[in-house]
C-alpha cells in the first residue's frame, strides 16, 4: 500500500504534472467565472488536448479545471446576478443580493471557502468508498450490471428539473445513438445506410463538443444584446469571518456536502441538480427560513459545499462500474478508456498507482483553490470584462479543431455541427441533455449485459432476481420506476 | 440474424418502441395545453443575434464543404473575422484576433500535438 502511495505520490509531483495543473487551474477559474461556459464544457474542449497526453496529467487537467470551474462559478453570480455555471445557478439571487447589501465580500468569500471544504469532504468519501465498493464489485455478474446500468439511467431520467417524460424521450435518443455502428453483442452493422464513417458508431466526443459546447454557445449569441452589469463592491480579505461560520453552521455544511457526494455519486445528476436540492434542504429545516431570498448566507454556504463534494461523488460510480455519476464523468470515462485505465472494480488492482495519483489529484485541486480562488475574486473585473464577441468566435474555432483532431476526420465536425444544433433545440424545449449523453456512453453496456444474461438464464426474467445482490437492485429499480408514477397517479 | 432469439434487432426495436409511446404522451399533453405549434424564440427579434447566429451555423457548414480544398489556414482566418466582426467588434480587433487565433492553434495543434490539419491552396508554403 505505500509502495502505491509512494509511486502515486511521484506520479503527481512531477514537473509536467504540477504545470498542467496549474495550467487547467488558470482555464477551469475562466470558463466557470464567465458566464454561459460551464464546467462539461471545459471538460469537452479539455478532451482533445488531454488526448496527447500520458494517463495521470489528462485526468488531472480534468479534476482541476472541473472543480475550480464549479467554485468560480460563484463568481458571477455576486457580480452580475448570472451564474457562472448552472451549479451556481440555486443561489444566484440569494449571493447577489448579499452584494447589494453590500456583503459581496462575504459572498464570496463563502462560495470559495465552502467550496474547498465540500470538494474536500466529497473526497474524503471517493477516497474511502471506491476501493472498498469495488471488492463487492468484483463478485459482480452480468445480472447485476443490468440492473446498475437500467438504475442509473432511470436515476438520471427522475432527478433531471422539469418533465420527466421529456427526460426519457433525451435517454431513448442516446441509447439510440449508443446502438449505431458495429458494436453490439452480435457485431451486425446497424444504422450505418452504407457509409463507412458511419460503420465503426459514432465517435462520443465531437457529439459531446456539439451538445456541451457548441449548443451553449449558439445560447450566448441569441443574448448577446443583454448587457452584463456588474455590481459595485469593495473587496478586500474574503476569508475574513469564514472560521467563524464554520463554527455556526456546521451541520449545514456537513449536510451539504453529504448530500452533493450521494447526488454527485448517482447516476445522471451532478453538482448543479446537488446545489439546488441542497439550497431547498437548507430553506427547509433552517432555524430563519424567512430570510432566503433576502441575502442570507445560510443556504450560499449548504450549496456551495454541495455543488463541489458532487463532483468527487460522480467520480464513486465512474471509477467502480463505469457508469457515470455525472455528465463530466460522462465524458472522463471515455478519456478513461482511451488512456488504456478502463473503469471497472479492478483498476484499483490493474492501475492502482495511477487511481492514487487521481485522488491525490484531487486533494491538490480541493487546497489550489484557495490561493488561485483569491487571485480569481481579485481579478473577476478584469475577467468578467472579457469580449464576448471576441471570445465566442474563438472557442468555436476551438472546437473545430478539437473535433476534428479525435479522428483526424471532418466528419467530427459535422457531427459536432449537428449534435450542437440538436442540443440546443432540446435544452430550449425542456429536454434535459444529461440522460442523452448517459444513454450514449452506457447503451452499449446495458445491451451486452442483458442479452449475455438473456442468454445465460436461457429467456427466463426470473433469472435477473434470483442472484441476491441482483434480485435487491432489481427490487430498487423497479421501486424507482414505479413509486413516482403511482404517487402522481394517486394525487390526481 | 437465424438461431438467435435477441439478435441485433432486439434492442432499437425496444428503443423504438419507447420513443412511440413517449411521443404520444408528449403529443397528448401538448394538445391539452392548447400552445402554439411552433413559436420563434425572443432572439429572432435582434439583429446582432440573428446574424450571428446564421454566420455560425453557416460558417460551421463552410468549414466542412472548404476546408479541405481551401486549407485550415485560410478557412479559420476568414471565419473568424466574418463572426468577430459581425458579433460586434471593430475592424482592428477583428482582423488582430482572427489571425492571432489562427496562429495559436497552428503552433498548439498542429505544431505541438500533431494534428494533421490541412494546408490546401498553401501546401506549397507548409511550415
Amino acid at each position: 500500500m505505500s509502495g502505491v502511495l509512494a509511486q502515486a505520490f511521484w506520479l503527481v509531483f512531477d514537473p509536467y504534472v504540477l504545470w498542467v495543473i496549474f495550467a487547467s487551474a488558470i482555464f477551469g477559474l475562466f470558463v466557470g467565472a464567465v458566464p454561459g461556459l460551464t464546467a462539461t464544457m471545459a471538460t469537452a474542449l479539455l478532451v482533445p488536448v488531454t488526448f496527447f497526453m500520458p494517463p495521470v496529467p489528462a485526468i488531472a487537467s480534468i479534476v482541476t479545471a472541473t472543480a475550480m470551474a464549479i467554485f468560480a462559478g460563484d463568481i458571477p453570480s455576486c457580480l452580475l446576478r448570472m451564474p457562472g455555471t448552472p451549479a451556481s445557478a440555486a443561489y444566484t439571487d440569494e449571493a447577489y443580493a448579499l452584494t447589494k447589501k453590500g456583503q459581496g465580500e462575504l459572498a464570496l468569500g463563502a462560495g470559495l471557502w465552502f467550496s474547498i471544504l465540500g470538494g474536500l469532504f466529497g473526497t474524503a468519501v471517493l477516497i474511502a468508498a471506491a476501493p472498498s465498493l469495488a471488492e463487492i464489485a468484483l463478485k459482480f455478474s452480468s445480472f447485476e450490471y443490468f440492473w446498475l446500468v437500467v438504475l442509473g439511467l432511470a436515476s438520471a431520467v427522475f432527478l433531471a428539473i422539469g418533465n420527466p417524460l421529456k427526460g426519457v424521450v433525451s435517454l431513448l435518443l442516446g441509447l439510440l445513438i449508443a446502438s449505431q455502428g458495429l458494436d453490439n453483442p452480435a457485431g451486425f452493422p446497424r444504422f450505418t445506410f452504407g457509409i463507412a464513417e458511419l460503420a465503426g458508431g459514432l465517435t462520443l466526443i465531437p457529439i459531446m463538443i456539439g451538445m456541451f459546447a457548441v449548443s451553449e454557445i449558439l445560447r450566448s449569441v441569441s443574448r448577446i444584446d443583454q448587457p452584463w452589469e456588474m455590481a459595485q463592491t469593495k473587496i478586500g480579505n474574503v476569508l475574513h469571518g469564514m472560521w467563524g461560520l464554520t463554527l455556526r453552521y456546521p451541520w449545514q455544511l456537513l449536510r451539504g456536502s453529504a448530500v452533493g457526494t450521494a447526488i454527485g455519486a448517482l447516476p445522471g445528476a451532478g453538482a448543479d441538480i446537488a446545489a439546488w436540492m441542497s439550497y431547498a434542504i437548507s430553506k427547509r429545516f433552517s432555524k430563519e427560513p424567512d430570510k432566503f431570498g433576502t441575502g442570507h448566507i445560510e443556504g450560499i454556504i449548504e450549496a456551495g459545499a454541495s455543488n463541489n463534494s458532487a463532483l468527487a461523488g460522480a467520480w464513486i460510480p465512474a471509477l467502480v462500474f463505469g457508469i457515470p455519476g455525472d455528465s463530466i464523468t460522462a465524458i472522463v470515462i471515455g478519456v478513461l478508456y482511451i488512456k488504456g485505465l478502463n473503469p471497472g472494480p479492478t483498476i484499483f488492482m490493474n492501475n492502482a498507482p495511477a487511481i492514487y495519483a487521481v485522488f491525490l489529484v484531487f486533494i491538490l485541486a480541493n487546497l489550489l483553490m484557495l490561493p488561485f480562488g483569491i487571485a480569481a475574486i481579485k481579478a473577476a473585473k478584469q475577467m468578467l470584462r472579457a469580449p464576448r464577441e471576441v471570445l465566442l468566435p474563438v472557442i468555436v474555432l476551438f472546437c473545430i479543431v478539437g473535433s476534428f483532431a479525435i479522428n483526424n476526420s471532418l466528419f467530427g465536425v459535422v457531427l459536432m455541427l449537428a449534435f450542437g444544433v440538436v442540443g440546443y433545440f432540446m435544452e430550449e424545449n425542456g429536454f434535459p441533455i444529461a440522460p442523452a449523453i448517459l444513454g450514449m456512453v452506457l447503451g452499449a453496456m446495458l445491451e451486452e449485459n442483458f442479452i449475455s444474461s438473456m442468454i445465460k438464464a436461457d429467456g427466463r426474467v426470473l433469472a435477473f432476481f434470483e442472484r441476491p445482490i441482483a434480485g435487491a437492485l432489481g427490487l430498487l429499480t423497479i421501486a424507482v420506476l414505479t413509486v413516482p408514477v403511482l404517487r402522481r397517479l394517486l394525487r390526481s | 440474424m437465424p438461431g438467435q432469439k435477441f439478435g441485433p434487432a432486439w434492442f432499437p426495436g425496444l428503443i423504438a418502441v419507447g420513443l412511440a409511446i413517449c411521443g404520444a404522451l408528449l403529443i397528448g399533453s401538448g394538445m391539452r395545453q392548447r400552445r402554439p405549434w411552433l413559436a420563434a424564440p425572443e432572439w429572432i427579434r435582434s439583429p446582432r443575434a440573428r446574424s450571428g447566429i446564421g454566420a455560425l451555423l453557416g460558417g460551421l457548414v463552410f468549414y466542412v464543404l472548404a476546408a479541405d480544398a481551401l486549407g485550415f489556414h485560410i478557412t479559420a482566418i476568414v471565419l473568424l473575422a466574418v463572426w468577430i466582426r459581425l458579433l460586434g467588434a471593430s475592424w482592428r480587433v477583428t482582423l488582430c484576433v482572427a489571425v492571432l487565433a489562427t496562429l495559436v492553434i497552428h503552433l498548439s495543434f498542429y505544431k505541438l500535438l500533431r494534428v494533421p490539419l490541412p494546408w490546401g491552396l498553401l501546401e506549397r508554403w507548409a511550415f
